[in-house]
């Protein structure tokens, strides 16, 4: 299954993109409306971009009253991301929900993050919903597998990795570019940071995951599917290339033939199956 | 609509320090002036919004001022090269006016050739920052030329204009308090150039809009800038700006 990554797409106003999708992902929203964080949002590194756009969005009451309506009427499956700055107020947004699949962005790096634990507002929501509910980690813990373990326990149904990591990029005068200086780092670089967290938390859980971070073609994908991880979302590649979701399936397709795998699902964790590589480069 | 396309350099020519960038146009529509396109930038992570500088028969050129890696990749473009090219994208400049007059600096100069055309080579008013700078100016017809440190809004004819401004961020502050209903068109980094990264947000009569679907070109209300905190926001913001684009996002 192929998504967009939370933050990177909206619907409304490229459906045609999201309709080359499974199912469409929102931005994350929160109780309040915000206006995000002061520009400069956006700067690119050699190998990645930083973002900091600070959850930007039209708040809980008129997304529900205005923007799910409309992409409902699109007529493809949503996930909500739902974020807030207190365990009550993840479980609010998620209580008012139905018909769709939350995504609990636990991990953004460009807010104050909620004074309790990511498994404390797993467990808030859980108590607040049926709906199935995928935990969005950093992946700039110690341990991405504990990490996992964790919101299983306190009930998440998957989990989403990665989210963006900080960085921070300079100009030729040596001040930081962005308005807040730092920002949510993204891009090809993510890849190999977003396949050790997918490989640690497929061997620690036996939740779906979605790996994100860095995909750039049908191999990068397979890739992550290889680490464990069950589907696959695009992000930036979505910035740069607005026919990625059709490009990289079909790539995807063709690398799964050249493995004699019939389906996704066969490719599955096969990372964890094989043999450790030669110890050479190649 | 916009529409996605690989189209080859055909070539460049020096205007100071500006390269004119002659792309094929292939199945591209020009769409109108002050619209933009997101143009590859070999090399690169992102794409680059460029607002169309001329739409020659069969060709798109735009005219890239060199200042980071990403523009100086287009500026070192070989004819046939092929680059990935989507657009027209955002709002353009609206042609109804009756007496236009062009105000724009520096690299802001890029979409005021084919607007010039399209308006029947209006008066202009066009600020750089050198004389070498200024050769941008020769692109233009009927154009006035100021050079730093003689601003454009010193040299504004007497009379009504109907305003069409392109250039740095003060300017087209100074250029919207002498005439409230200027069209002026905005930059602001962005990854996307279809409304999907919230980049290049700013606000606009209370309300955050996308430069890249709400704007480049806005006219009525002029965004108030959320305020820059701290001074290296807007001194970038000069040395780089002008319309969507022809900037590097860092």
């Amino acid at each position: 299954m192929l998504l967009n990554a939370s933050g990177c797409l909206d619907a409304l106003t490229a459906p045609d993109l999201a309709g080359q999708l499974d199912a469409f992902v929102t931005k994350t929203i929160t109780p309040l409306p915000r206006e995000g964080n002061q520009p400069v949002r956006i700067a690119e590194t050699e190998h990645g971009m930083l973002n900091s756009i600070g959850l930007a969005n039209p708040g809980q009451e008129r997304f529900l009253a205005e923007v799910l309506p409309r992409l409902r009427e699109l007529g493809f499956p949503v996930w909500v991301s739902v974020g807030g700055f207190a365990a009550r107020e993840y479980a609010e947004t998620c209580a008012l929900l139905s018909d769709v699949t939350i995504e609990l962005n636990l991990s953004c790096p460009n807010v104050e993050d909620a004074t309790e634990t990511a498994v404390e507002i797993v467990a808030a929501c859980r108590a607040a919903t049926e709906l199935p509910l995928y935990a969005k980690l950093s992946p700039a813990v110690w341990d991405v597998g504990e990490a996992a373990r964790a919101v299983e326990a306190g009930g998440a149904d998957g989990l989403s990795l990665v989210n963006t990591i900080r960085g921070l990029a300079m100009d030729a005068r040596l001040r930081p570019v962005l308005g807040r200086a730092v920002g949510g780092y993204s891009g090809p670089a993510l890849k190999p940071i977003a396949l050790a967290a997918v490989y640690a938390a497929h061997r620690a859980t036996s939740l779906p995951i979605v790996g994100m971070g860095g995909v750039w073609s049908g191999r990068d994908a397979l890739e992550l599917v290889a680490a464990g991880a069950s589907s696959v979302a695009l992000g930036t590649v979505l910035f740069a290339d607005t026919d990625a979701p059709r490009r990289i399936r079909s790539e995807l397709e063709a690398e799964l033939e050249a493995l004699g795998l019939s389906t996704l699902d066969e490719a599955r964790g096969l990372g964890h199956d094989l043999p450790a590589a030669v110890t050479t480069l190649d | 609509m916009h529409t996605r396309a690989r189209v080859r350099a055909l070539g460049r020519e020096a205007f100071g320090p500006y390269t004119l960038l002659r792309l094929e146009r292939g199945a591209l529509d020009p769409g109108v002036p002050g619209q933009f396109f997101m143009l590859e930038a070999p090399g690169r992570v992102l794409r680059r919004p460029m607002s169309l500088c001329l739409a020659p028969h069969g060709e798109l050129a735009f005219l890239v001022d060199p200042i980071g890696p990403g523009t100086r990749a287009l500026c070192s473009l070989e004819p046939g090269e092929e680059i990935a090219v989507f657009g027209p994208l955002g709002n353009g400049f609206r042609l109804d006016v009756e007496r236009p007059l062009l105000v724009g600096g520096g690299i802001g100069v890029a979409p005021f050739p084919w607007l010039s055309g399209a308006l029947g080579s209006p008066p202009a008013v066009l600020g750089f920052r050198s004389s070498l700078h200024a050769e941008a100016a020769s692109l233009v017809p009927n154009a006035e030329v100021v050079i730093d440190p003689t601003l454009v809004t010193d040299a504004l004819p007497a009379g009504e204009w109907d305003v069409l401004a392109c250039g740095p961020e003060p300017m087209l502050e100074a250029v919207a308090r002498a005439y409230p209903d200027a069209q002026l068109a905005w930059e602001a980094p962005m990854a996307c150039g279809y409304g999907a990264c919230y980049g290049c947000a700013v606000e606009i009569g209370g309300e955050w809009k996308r430069l890249c679907v709400e704007g480049p070109v806005l006219s009525l209300a002029t965004p108030s800038r959320p305020p820059r905190t701290r001074e290296g926001a807007a001194t970038r913001a000069l040395a780089a700006s002008s319309v969507a684009g022809h900037g590097d996002a860092a």
